[in-house]
């Protein structure tokens, strides 16, 4: 995602927005008519993996699927470099995900076509940060944004990429997690490198009147070795409506999801609740990278 | 006193001396090198000889040239050493290491994790620059993590 310039970003976010109306199926498109996606799926995924299916289908691709990791010649043995080798002959462009780190890149040196990073390990998951940077655009605004980042800021490579990437427009960014899971201080001291203005906090009191945007993320049980201290921290960093009658209007609420007890249910239907349309905005922002990286849109 | 240390080590006819290295890291950088007790020529050197800035190591590889590339390899783990190549007895040039922008196959990177772990047919690759404090700091092009200290722990 660094490797992407702000000029760059607008351009995927640009092409994402004249596409939300075939995303939506208002609109018909056969921009990828005669083309073949391959979606290699290493690990599971739900939103990630039908939403690219969704996009390539919406614009009138053709989808092939890996199927079963068991099922599949990686059982043989076959390594990933000569699985892409072997799948970039039949395919147009490749959406991968893999549980190892730099897998995709490692994936690009072999592949004779595109390949999407749809997940590689804990680092990166582009497509998830352009989905995200186009939802804030969409919902409520980029430039110089107030957001906080809350939940498990450690090991979220989300709200890594996203912080990044929001660099690049200017932000005040207020950082809420337990002190076991804050932000790498590597990453905070890059930002403020960047002149962001960061705080870092271990609750939502005196964060909510402030912000544009809450992004929340999960907090992993498997990452607290005592499970008392895991619902302590649980329940502090959940959001309810009652936390947020002190809200500006103007909130709006975002969640990678899937979501376990993070976000009160109360919450779904007011105002700030953004995630689903969030889920939703996967899509056309897909569509977008797929139709550029295969250069039927310039 | 100079005649003693010159036992230490003999001149050399033809080759590469490599001087004012670090203290203690000679063999790393028979290892960044890749010299090992498998090569024809002889290698020689010294640890912890007297210099004027302090104790360093000294190594010289007969009959063999080292490459700039080769040379500035060496940069990683000795940055301030200085390399001589010898003809005939003569230093024919002499020259500071340079810090490559980019190395290759050199070092492990350590996050377990990484592709370049695996048994994948690739080789580590990684991006080189200065730190703020004057140190070297590697970055892994394949997933990203840095490694900033004891670079000659984590030599392939």
């Amino acid at each position: 995602m660094k490797e992407f310039s702000r000029e760059e970003i607008d351009h995927v976010l640009d092409t994402a927005e004249k596409l939300e109306p075939v995303a939506m199926g208002v609109e018909k498109s056969r921009l990828l008519d005669g083309k073949i996606v391959a979606l290699l799926f290493f690990e599971p995924s739900t939103r990630t993996r039908l939403s690219f299916e969704t996009a390539i289908q919406r614009l009138g691709g053709q989808v092939i699927n890996l199927g079963s990791v068991e099922a599949s010649s990686v059982m043989k043995g076959e390594n990933l470099a000569d699985t892409i080798r072997v799948i970039s002959k039949y395919a147009d462009l490749i959406v991968m995900r893999h549980p190892q780190d730099g897998s995709a890149r490692m994936a690009s040196e072999f592949s004779s076509v595109p390949i999407i990073n749809g997940g590689d390990g804990s680092v990166h998951h582009p497509t998830q940060t352009f989905l995200d940077l186009y939802t804030i655009r969409r919902e409520s605004h980029l430039e110089g944004l107030k957001i906080a980042m809350a939940g498990d800021l450690k090991y979220g490579r989300t709200v890594h990429s996203l912080c990044h990437a929001l660099s690049l427009y200017g932000a005040e960014m207020t950082f809420v997690s337990p002190p076991e899971l804050r932000m790498p201080a590597e990453i905070v001291r890059d930002l403020e490198r960047h002149n962001i203005k960061v705080r870092e906090t271990d609750s939502f009191e005196d964060v909510m009147g402030d912000v544009e945007v809450l992004y929340m993320t999960r907090v992993q049980q498997e990452r607290f070795p005592d499970p008392e201290e895991y619902e302590k921290v649980k329940n502090r960093l959940k959001i309810t409506g009652e936390l947020l009658e002190g809200a500006s209007p103007d909130l709006k609420i975002l969640h990678p999801l899937p979501r376990v007890n993070e976000i009160a249910p109360d919450v779904d239907d007011t105002p700030h609740a953004c995630y689903f349309e969030q889920a939703f905005y996967g899509v056309p922002t897909r569509m977008a990278l797929l139709a550029l990286a295969m250069g039927v849109i310039e | 006193m100079t005649e003693k240390r010159n036992l230490k080590v003999q001149a050399i006819e033809n080759g590469t001396v490599i001087d004012h290295i670090k203290a203690g890291q000679a063999l790393n950088v028979l290892r960044i090198l890749g010299i090992f007790a498998d090569c024809r020529g002889t290698v020689s050197f010294v640890m912890n000889a007297p210099g004027a800035k302090g104790r360093k190591d000294v190594v010289k590889i007969e009959g063999r040239e080292l490459n700039v590339e080769e040379l500035n390899r060496i940069s990683l783990i000795a940055p301030n050493a200085t390399v001589n190549i010898i003809r005939d007895f003569e230093v024919l040039q002499k020259k500071k290491v340079v810090l490559p922008t980019y190395v290759e196959g050199v070092v492990r990177c350590i996050n377990p994790n990484c592709i370049s772990n695996s048994t994948e047919p690739i080789k580590s690759r990684f991006s080189v620059v200065h730190s703020e404090e004057g140190g070297v700091v590697l970055r892994c092009l394949y997933c990203e993590h840095v490694i900033s200290e004891n670079i000659a722990e984590h030599l392939v």
